[in-house]
């Protein structure tokens, strides 16, 4: 089955060159103090795909991410969200961009104070603020239901496993339809089936919300799973990109010790 | 008697002296350059809250929950607090009033102290160590785990909802606390005059505000939202500012609590101090 859905992942991915991009970096550059994450780090994610990025743990993976939704300044570079340079923005303008982008974080994020339905009620409400009553608690519902925890309505986040609570942090970066989604580590610390699970959550979301995903892991399993296209990353820079069938055939050693 | 070093010896000597002396001077630098920066970016904390205040849409719903959060929460814990805070010094002066005849000037007299300095310096610091401790704690944990970021994300300022709220809220209910918390003194007094005495409630509250004035009543009350300014500022300032592990939220909950109850004593000295200027 996984192979399968993978030919398919791969046949959309020959298609990618002739997409839109959503997101452009060029020469991105990040330090922490004379510590220097990303150098000439540049990417292109375009309209409607998987784009999974390996990198050993502090090869800057998750700095890269954090910049595109403003979490951290770049030194140096560009980052265009829809031709928007978000390095250039002001705090309301990057605003009105974090509305289409949907962040899934390591931990899960999710707020210890709030139950599941205010967790997922918070950014519905700060973003789509239009939204009446009735359609919010639709929408919740039906986020729910897309990943299939229901009835976790009002649970609080204590009250769930590692795996409910990704499934949970999923649904409260989809509730807001965003147009980009970026995934930091999704399966990082669950057993191989809820890994597995996350994946192909992270697939039926791609059909169903039409949404670009840049995945970062080092999850092999997951990259397999949901990579149309994979670049990797090592020494803040971009080293190799290519498809899952190139990467598998690749004679590379850096490349081989991910995918031995 | 003279000792006699050979000049290599003596050159060493000197060598490690000097270089003791350089250690020793890096080490007072670093820490001076700390607290600098550390006061640098409590200014800039407080600059970015007053921007943030003023500048943008205030956050009601939540500032009605921390109000809860800050108040009714700490009602228990400041009605012991008041209670016994009236009660033992009532107990503990008593003998003094009484040796000179003046036993009739003890309600007036628990009222001023509870009124002027004990009710909001002690209400104070109790805060301190539940509210600010709180703040400190539950933001810095949120830091940790990222919750503050995922807030940004879905395009809420942290700064506004988490901070500005919490801040506002300890500056509003802190004052209530501290007059709720003398009201209930009163009371504590009443019960403590009661054990060697009988005196009625309704007289004992008629003597206790006959010598309270204006003067007593309105420079304590100034100086509460003070305190309740620098309780939530500080308490936030060290939840936001936490670490990155588990172990800078215990740092983070401790150091506001420690810093929010100095300040509070230094808020209270400089404003006895102009109270006492104005001669009110």
């Amino acid at each position: 089955m996984k192979t399968e859905q993978t030919d398919v992942l791969l046949q959309d991915s020959a298609k990618a060159e002739a997409r839109e991009i959503v997101v452009e970096i060029a020469n991105l550059t990040k330090s922490f103090g004379s510590l220097e994450v990303l150098k000439d780090f540049s990417l292109n994610l375009y309209k409607g795909e998987n784009l999974v990025v390996l990198g050993k743990s502090g090869s800057g993976k998750s700095v890269f991410i954090k910049c595109i939704v403003g979490l951290l300044r770049a030194d140096a570079g560009t980052i265009k969200v829809f031709d928007r340079d978000v390095t250039a923005l002001s705090d309301i303008e990057m605003d009105e961009v974090r509305q289409d982008i949907g962040f899934l974080f390591q931990s899960g994020a999710l707020y210890d104070s709030m139950t599941v339905k205010e967790n997922l009620e918070f950014p519905l409400r700060r973003i789509k603020g239009h939204l009446k009553r009735k359609e919010i608690d639709a929408k919740i519902e039906e986020v729910l239901d897309n990943v299939g925890l229901l009835s976790a309505l009002n649970k609080m986040p204590a009250q769930l496993s590692g795996g409910m609570r990704k499934r949970i942090s999923l649904a409260r970066t989809i509730v807001v339809d965003p147009k980009i989604i970026l995934y930091d580590e999704p399966t990082t610390g669950l057993d191989p089936v809820t890994s597995d699970e996350i994946s192909l959550l992270i697939n039926d979301v791609q059909k169903k919300y039409k949404a670009s995903s840049i995945i970062i892991t080092h999850d092999i399993e997951c990259a397999r799973m949901t990579a149309n296209r994979l670049i990797m990353l090592q020494d803040g820079k971009s080293y190799k990109e290519g498809t899952l069938a190139q990467f598998e055939k690749s004679t590379d050693s850096t490349i081989k010790l991910f995918f031995k | 008697m003279k000792i006699k070093i050979p000049v290599s010896k003596a050159k060493e000597i000197a060598r490690l002296q000097a270089l003791k002396l350089s250690e020793t001077t890096l080490s007072k630098a670093v820490i001076a350059n700390n607290f600098l920066t550390d006061f640098a970016d409590g200014v800039l904390f407080v600059t970015k809250f007053v921007r943030e205040t003023f500048s943008r849409k205030f956050e009601v719903r939540e500032f009605f929950h921390q109000c809860f959060a800050i108040g009714y929460k700490s009602l228990s814990l400041i009605s012991v607090t008041g209670f016994i805070m009236g009660f033992v010094l009532t107990i503990q002066s008593r003998p003094a009033l009484v040796s000179f005849g003046a036993e009739t000037m003890l309600p007036g007299m628990v009222a001023i102290s509870l009124i002027r300095e004990m009710g909001p310096v002690i209400t104070a610091l109790i805060c301190a160590g539940k509210v600010a401790s709180g703040m400190g704690a539950e933001l810095g944990s949120m830091k940790v785990t990222e919750q503050i970021e995922a807030m940004e994300v879905s395009s809420t300022h942290p700064m506004r909802f988490l901070v500005v709220t919490r801040v506002w809220a300890a500056t509003i209910m802190i004052p209530l606390l501290v007059l709720y918390a003398d009201g209930l003194g009163i009371i504590g007094s009443w019960f403590g005059a009661n054990i060697k005495g009988d005196v009625s409630l309704v007289l004992f509250f008629s003597q206790a505000f006959k010598g309270v004035g204006f003067g007593d009543l309105l420079p304590a009350v100034i100086k509460t939202f003070f305190f309740g300014a620098v309780i939530g500022l500080v308490g936030c300032y060290k939840g936001y500012n936490a670490g990155r592990g588990t172990e800078s939220v215990g740092r983070a909950a401790n150091s506001a609590v420690v810093l929010a109850s100095l300040l509070i004593l230094i808020v209270d000295m400089i404003a006895v101090q102009i109270t006492d200027m104005l001669a009110l």
